[in-house]
């Protein structure tokens, strides 16, 4: 059997493990169009789950975290090119929890493919996960998928609505549909007549949806494509944009919280004697690992969690990041749990070579440190929860907080308000489950439970340390054999046993892209993942398994174009060239934006690095000058390929954040354990990048990929090798450990 | 024991001890919450407001130490009346998450009240410590020169 038959079939056990676990669907159900979510108020019609109009005008409801990626903006703007309303009458929302709002395209992320050379059996496998997503109601913001799952059904939902207004003018009229308009929120007949969608609407909505529909030609769109002024800045110019942290409700009260620094471990005991007296406390909450006061002012309860004496249970997994790393070195010992790629014969080539490349790799646990520490705010009334949380997942908050507190999952509503920054860490439902814990204990009291951030950087779900170890062969000028094998604790595992209740068997791609999946002609190549679990607490972190293995393969690329004496960036060319075009012509751009010439001065050193990761080939390259003896990162250079670009501002943003946030990571990123605790705690000793050290970033967008490609992650894997090729030309010292500032001086 | 604030033009008295922060005055008190909690050490800049006309970190001044009136991000404009800084801000479409944005345009007005037309080097010096986990700055950085043109010092 083929090598694409097997994976299929493992594939196929993820999704039978996922209906074992408890979801149980027939082909009637996953067909059937689910209930509208929406209760539109006295005055209003929703004609679909993503519409609301009255006579204010529309609102489009965009059911996935807006945490600075601009999605409630292009999501919106999908609607709008079609439903034919003013931009500046579009008011958006994030609007319910609900099966109705799951996500597409977050299953198929999981799919052991290489993106870029996807069959179309496997784009059919793909797409029929969308159904499973659908059945378990996985309403989840991440994996660079909202635009991706949104464009067909927000399109859709703006077209049949459109559709059906014109029916109800039609009927209203006694003209036929074909005779009407739309324009600017109104059905116009072909005598002038302007009939308004908020008059229409409530006809509209007893009128069943039209059969068939074509969607809008690209070459008609005039919002799509478009740079659109986003939905949310002048509430975030000026102080009105609600985060989580911002939720306020009459009489509530507001609390601080402890929880065991040893991750994972429970409350041995606890006295909280002198925190009971302190100023403005009102209650004090134990829970499982943990202790919560209650207070007049967050600031207070803060105060009085440091003053509860607590007795903490040991950590269940060793307590230095010496001995973390010996299980994760011990890890390649272990049978693989993968191998994705196996061109060629990697064995007998090595074997039989005289001469090999070796390297060896390491990257640290990092925190995401989300600028808005984690909050959320529960009410409790015996009968119901509410809970308000700036959350990428409300689905999982709603259940595993009903869960908490007893309640029936129906008896919970999750509000989903602006996240001050996500990069995954709010994807997990902690925060909101130990608000719901809190509130319980007070019913009747909206509680608000704010963490400090040295609580947040201490309890986070950490990107893991990870280790790789390459092998090479070059001959003439070419690579002929490369063998890479990481070793790391598994996110996919972790995650899915915690949020979903099973892990799935078969191969983890999560922990080997941004490596096995590059469009790399190379004839012997082989890349394997080794598990090394453990029990500290790690989870999805912008761009997953791709922030440490494209660091791996982009270095060891280097190291190979440096042996057989090769233009790293012509080496790179040649071998995408094989496999992929539009991710060759990534290089050709970056190389013509930054006049790549291969030579550079002796203060100056620029390196290059491309990767695909959530279907976005990106090659950057990264500018360092030496300024007396400290490294500074003075430019950056970014071509990507979206296959579709809906909004070039936004995409360029976004690949900007995922370079500073790569680069924060790169240089100074270190999450270490003592004592069976997280050593740093606050920005001081986990520090990123800042405007003084941030570089100068030009960012070019191109439209050839056969598909369109996420932006809010793609922008992050190739910064750190870029920069680690940047400091190797720089230098003479090839970086193989992050972040680089334990082994480079640079200006901060 | 109560003590008198004036924030954004009004005169506010709470009973709270000396000690309390007055970012936590502002938030949970007053319910000014556009003035953000970031670190609670002035590492991050998000709890900017100003006291006469001078930038600082609400979260270090105590309650009892305030020593002037107190601007916040809602006294310094509104969605209907935006400062020249934030109408730069909309127009470069800056804020990703935007959450450190209430601290960065009150540093960056303070900066243009003192430096009417400010170098890089003087937006570095002002603006390194308000940090920003999406990576805004570059877009900062031209929001500030831009309002600086508009507001006739460039």
């Amino acid at each position: 059997m083929s090598r694409v038959g097997k994976i299929t079939r493992r594939t196929l056990l993820v999704a039978s493990a996922a209906v074992a676990g408890g979801v149980a669907f027939g082909v009637y159900q996953a067909r059937r169009e689910l209930p509208n979510p929406l209760r539109p108020a006295e005055g209003q019609t929703s004609l679909n789950p993503y519409l609301i109009i009255d006579q204010s005008g529309v609102t489009i409801i965009t059911p996935r975290a807006e945490m600075g990626q601009g999605i409630h903006t292009t999501l919106a703007a999908m609607v709008a090119e079609e439903l034919d309303v003013a931009w500046d009458s579009v008011k958006v929302m994030h609007g319910p929890g609900d099966q109705a709002y799951f996500n597409g395209a977050i299953m198929g992320l999981a799919m052991p493919f290489r993106d870029y050379a996807e069959t179309d059996f496997q784009t059919r496998l793909k797409v029929s996960s969308a159904v499973m997503a659908k059945m378990m109601g996985l309403q989840v913001t991440g994996g660079s998928t909202s635009t991706i799952d949104g464009y067909e059904k927000m399109r859709m939902a703006g077209a049949t609505a459109r559709e059906t207004l014109k029916m109800a003018a039609a009927n209203q009229l006694g003209a036929g549909v074909d005779t009407l308009e739309t324009r600017a929120g109104h059905v116009i007949a072909a005598d002038g007549t302007m009939l308004s969608y908020a008059d229409l609407a409530p006809e509209a909505a007893l009128l069943d949806t039209p059969r068939s529909l074509e969607l809008r030609d690209p070459s008609t769109w005039r919002y799509l494509g478009q740079s659109m002024p986003r939905k949310d800045q002048s509430a975030k110019a000026t102080g009105t944009a609600e985060f989580g942290a911002d939720v306020r409700l009459p009489g509530m009260k507001f609390a601080a919280i402890r929880i065991n620094p040893n991750l994972g471990a429970p409350v041995e005991s606890y006295d909280d004697t002198d925190a009971r007296k302190m100023a403005g406390v009102e209650e004090i909450i134990p829970f499982d690992n943990g202790v919560a006061v209650v207070a007049t002012n967050t600031w207070l309860a803060m105060k009085a969690t440091d003053a509860v004496q607590i007795t903490w249970a040991p950590a269940p997994y060793p307590p230095s990041t010496k001995e973390l790393l010996t299980v994760i070195e011990a890890g390649f010992e272990s049978k693989p749990n993968s191998t994705l790629r196996d061109d060629g014969d990697v064995e007998t080539v090595l074997a039989e070579a005289t001469e090999k490349v070796t390297a060896a790799y390491s990257v640290p646990w990092l925190a995401h440190a989300t600028m808005e520490p984690m909050n959320a705010t529960a009410l409790y009334t015996g009968d119901a929860l509410t809970i308000w949380s700036g959350n990428q997942a409300p689905l999982i908050t709603r259940d595993k907080c009903a869960e908490a507190v007893g309640l029936d999952k129906d008896a919970v509503e999750v509000i989903t308000p602006f996240l001050g920054g996500g990069f995954g860490r709010r994807g997990e439902f902690d925060f909101s489950r130990y608000a719901a814990l809190v509130a319980k204990a007070v019913p009747g009291t909206p509680i608000k439970v704010t963490w400090s951030r040295e609580e947040d950087m201490r309890h986070d779900f950490y990107r893991p340390a990870a280790l790789a170890r390459f092998e090479g062969v070059v001959e003439e000028g070419q690579i002929k054999a490369l063998s890479g094998a990481v070793s790391a604790p598994s996110v996919t595992r972790q995650s899915s046993l915690r949020l979903a209740g099973f892990a799935p068997p078969g191969p983890d791609k999560g922990h080997v892209e941004g490596a096995f999946d590059q469009p790399y002609g190379i004839p012997n190549f082989r890349y394997q993942g080794h598990f090394a679990d453990l029990e500290v607490p790690i989870g999805f972190w912008r761009s997953v398994g791709n922030s440490y293995n494209a660091f791996f393969m982009e270095s060891f690329i280097d190291e190979m174009a440096h042996a057989a004496a090769r233009d790293p960036l012509e080496f790179r060319k040649e071998l995408a060239a094989r496999e992929h075009e539009p991710s060759a012509m990534l290089l050709q751009k970056v190389k013509e934006m930054s006049d790549w010439t291969g030579q550079t001065g002796p203060d100056t050193g620029r390196g290059v690095a491309l990767t695909y990761s959530f279907g976005t080939p990106v090659a950057e390259i990264i500018e360092v000058r030496d300024e007396d003896g400290a490294i500074r990162v003075t430019n950056a250079w970014i071509a990507c390929d979206v296959g579709r670009a809906l909004d070039p501002e936004i995409i360029r943003a976004q690949m900007s954040s995922g370079l500073i946030y790569g680069l924060s990571a790169a240089i100074w990123g270190e999450i270490t354990f003592e004592n069976g605790q997280v050593v740093q705690e606050n920005f001081p000793d986990y520090d990123a990048m800042r405007i003084n050290t941030c570089p100068e970033i030009a960012v070019e967008i191109r439209e050839t990929n056969t598909h369109m490609g996420g932006v809010g992650e793609p922008g992050l894997p190739p910064a750190a090798p870029a920069l680690a090729n940047a400091v190797f030309d720089l230098t003479g010292t090839r970086p193989r450990e992050l972040p680089l500032s334990k082994n480079f001086s640079f200006v901060s | 024991m109560t003590t008198t604030l004036t924030i954004n033009g009004t005169s506010h008295t709470v009973d709270l001890p000396e000690d309390v922060p007055l970012l936590w005055v502002l938030r949970d008190e007053i319910g000014l919450t556009g003035t953000k909690f970031g670190c609670g050490v002035a590492a991050c800049g998000a709890c900017t407001v100003h006291i006469d006309g001078e930038a600082v970190r609400s979260c270090q001044v105590g309650l009892g130490d305030v020593w002037g009136e107190v601007t916040t991000i809602e006294g310094h404009g509104t969605p209907d009346a935006m400062s020249a800084v934030q109408e730069a801000w909309v127009r470069h479409q800056v804020a990703q998450c935007g959450y450190c944005q209430s601290g960065q345009i009150m540093q960056a007005a303070a900066l243009l009240q003192e430096i009417s037309n400010p170098t890089d080097a003087d937006i570095d010096d002002a603006m390194a410590g308000n940090l920003c986990r999406c990576g805004t700055y570059p877009r900062i950085r031209a929001a500030i020169k831009d309002a600086a043109k508009v507001m006739g010092g460039a």
